[in-house]
């Protein structure tokens, strides 16, 4: 990792008001991306990793009750910004997205090439020749056929599609790309395509990626770190080499051995229960009810333990 | 892998032959048939009892309308379905309704396949109450008899869909389908709308029942990494037609349809170091409404001759117990 992070992320909060009560879908996070780097966040259903990449581009909802913390961007707090300072200088110019379900997120009614053209136009001022001349560039970049450009998204295949949209988060030449869930629609094969893209363009392009998913497998593929997110809060970051070797936090271990392997005898677990509801979390370490390996100290809250390296939001490792 | 029966000597419980469903594709004012979406082409296997047939391919390749159909909750273009040696497509309405009782079916998506307005205890019982078994009080007890095969509690049964999470839907859905004690369940996509750290559990249900019951599955799902676990045998489809059908072992571990090899080839693996020799495939599954003439798959094929693209290779047994249509594989 580099010395100086592209993106250090300080206890970042995201609360929801609701009729009951204030939903803590992110509470807490912390993480650190370099230069060139792919950081994966790990989590199941619910656990508020699709708020976070909200919390991160300032997407929110008007029922936030909450939106606090520390987001550094090459040294500078963005979340210190006004809203206009960071339309215009953070999202989609520094930092874009590629949203969950992408393939349905197109503009029905827009051709695809200046769906990605659009954001040069809107931030740069570009010409719209020139700005489709770009889109043209990143059609190629990401594999879409250039006759493409003057398609409808109806008339392209989900794959297809997922291209577009990856596309139109890169024409701005961003430093960082969050992808939320950007293959979980796909088929194997598509899917296998997809991250053959990211891949490539990780290596070509100046460009980091936080990649958010609950495939587990699949994103072994693009990672060089991995944060792992429980009930709105991380509880595990790692390099991806020593965490899919050795995962630290018992839910981490857990879910590495859910995850069914091909052509092995080790028959997949799982873990009973279900994940704490976020409007009222537990007062201690919020995967305790679930973990075999609790002990009382666990009704506390755990701090983030440092071992070689590895932060585990866990008491075993005091 | 686990020392289950070997059920190779058993007899055929379902036996599908020749199975074919067109869907219409209608237009106009007159609602005229102007095209035939070719959803399941001329699929042909056998299941025998107490296995687990397992069906893979990708989203549109009809794996799903093969399950209805066997089941004639879709009324089958043309083909045979035999459940213990009777023709399920030639029966009269009672008769297939006495015959529902012994084949069922688990749904892939646990949020709407539960009444939400009825307690979970009387989603069990209603297809007690279809096949007049018992009477009501004996259905409720058999509803909660079931209800504690797959995990959950007496005190469950009164609750109502919106009160559990998806693991535990299923789960119902399971016990459902379980009630009328069959020998044949559907499993369609059981497994996919669940998050990984569940999955297995569910699956060892389903395990366990099958031990328990004597249950035969045909167990459908787009993931091959959960139907390797769970499964005897295991046949592969594309584009409405299966391509290659052998047990499970020798699936995975030799391939002989190219399109099975490339659809192993492109399952992720966890770790950042795997080596992966991928098979990269040309464009999209094309249209079932117009399916490529000769070998379905030849458009994408790596290994394409000219006799794919000019003539149908036939399905059949190129090795003992080991099916697949190929023109490549003698």
């Amino acid at each position: 990792m580099a010395k100086e992070p592209l993106l250090r992320v300080n206890d970042l909060v995201l609360h929801f008001r609701t009729r009951n009560g204030a939903v803590q879908a992110v509470d807490g996070v912390f993480f650190e991306l370099g230069y060139k780097e792919a950081v994966v966040i790990l989590g199941e259903s619910g656990c508020g990793k699709s708020s976070l990449a909200r919390a991160l581009l300032r997407l929110l909802p008007r029922n936030v009750e909450r939106y606090s913390g520390k987001i550094y961007l090459e040294n500078a707090n963005i979340m210190a910004l006004d809203d206009e300072q960071f339309r215009q200088n953070i999202r989609w110019v520094r930092m874009s997205f590629v949203p969950q379900a992408a393939m349905n997120a197109l503009n029905p009614v827009l051709r695809v090439g200046d769906q990605v053209a659009e954001p040069m136009i809107v931030h740069y001022g570009t010409k719209k020749e020139d700005a489709l001349a770009q889109a043209a560039k990143m059609f190629q970049q990401v594999g879409v056929p250039l006759d493409f450009l003057n398609r409808y998204a109806f008339e392209l295949s989900g794959g297809m599609r997922q291209r577009v949209a990856i596309a139109m988060a890169l024409v701005t030449a961003p430093m960082l790309v969050i992808l939320d869930e950007p293959t979980s629609a796909l088929d194997v094969l598509t899917q296998a395509n997809i991250f053959n893209v990211l891949k490539r363009l990780k290596k070509e392009l100046e460009v980091s990626f936080i990649l958010i998913t609950h495939d587990i497998a699949t994103s072994s593929e693009l990672a060089d770190r991995v944060a792992v997110m429980y009930a709105g809060q991380i509880i595990e970051t790692s390099d991806a080499q020593r965490f899919f070797r050795e995962p630290l936090h018992p839910y981490s271990k857990m879910l590495m051995a859910s995850v069914p392997r091909l052509r092995t005898n080790v028959e997949p677990d799982f873990i009973s229960g279900q994940p704490p509801s976020l409007l009222k979390p537990p007062q201690g370490c919020r995967f305790a009810e679930r973990c075999p390996k609790r002990f009382a100290k666990c009704s506390q809250e755990p701090p983030v333990m440092n071992v070689d390296g590895i932060q585990v939001k866990c008491w075993l490792y005091e | 892998m686990d020392a289950r029966p070997q059920p190779s000597q058993k007899p055929d419980l379902v036996v599908v032959k020749n199975l074919v469903k067109y869907f219409p594709v209608r237009s106009g004012l007159l609602q005229r048939t102007v095209a035939q979406v070719k959803a399941v082409d001329g699929v042909s296997f056998t299941i025998k009892d107490g296995e687990t047939l397992g069906l893979v391919g990708e989203s549109g390749c009809g794996k799903t309308t093969v399950g209805r159909t066997i089941l004639r909750l879709i009324e089958p273009t043309a083909g045979e379905v035999y459940f213990n040696r009777e023709n399920i497509f030639a029966m009269r309405p009672d008769a297939l309704k006495a015959m529902r009782r012994h084949m069922q079916i688990i749904f892939q998506d646990p949020y709407a396949s539960l009444n939400p307005r009825m307690p979970i205890g009387e989603s069990i019982m209603e297809g007690l109450h279809i096949h007049k078994i018992g009477h009501p009080k004996e259905r409720w007890e058999i509803a909660i008899q079931m209800l504690k095969k797959v995990g959950l509690e007496e005190y469950h049964a009164r609750r109502y869909p919106h009160e559990f999470s998806g693991g535990q839907r299923q789960r119902i859905g399971i016990a459902r389908a379980l009630a009328l004690r069959p020998k044949f369940i559907v499993c369609d996509e059981p497994v996919s709308a669940l998050d990984v750290s569940i999955q297995s559990q569910v699956l060892n249900i389903l395990k366990d029942l099958q031990r328990e019951f004597g249950l035969t599955y045909l167990f459908i799902a787009h993931n091959l990494s959960v139907v390797e676990h769970i499964s005897d045998r295991v046949g592969v489809m594309y584009l409405g037609k299966l391509v290659e059908l052998t047990d499970r072992e020798t699936l995975y571990r030799e391939p002989l349809h190219p399109y099975t090899k490339a659809l192993l080839s492109a399952i992720p693996i966890p770790h950042p170091n795997a080596k992966r020799d991928r098979i990269i495939l040309k464009g999209d599954v094309p249209s079932p409404l117009n399916p490529p003439r000769g070998c379905r798959f030849h458009p994408r094929c790596p290994w394409a001759k000219d006799i794919c693209a000019r003539q149908e290779p036939e399905f059949k047994e190129v090795r003992p117990g080991h099916w697949a249509a190929c023109w490549l594989v003698d």
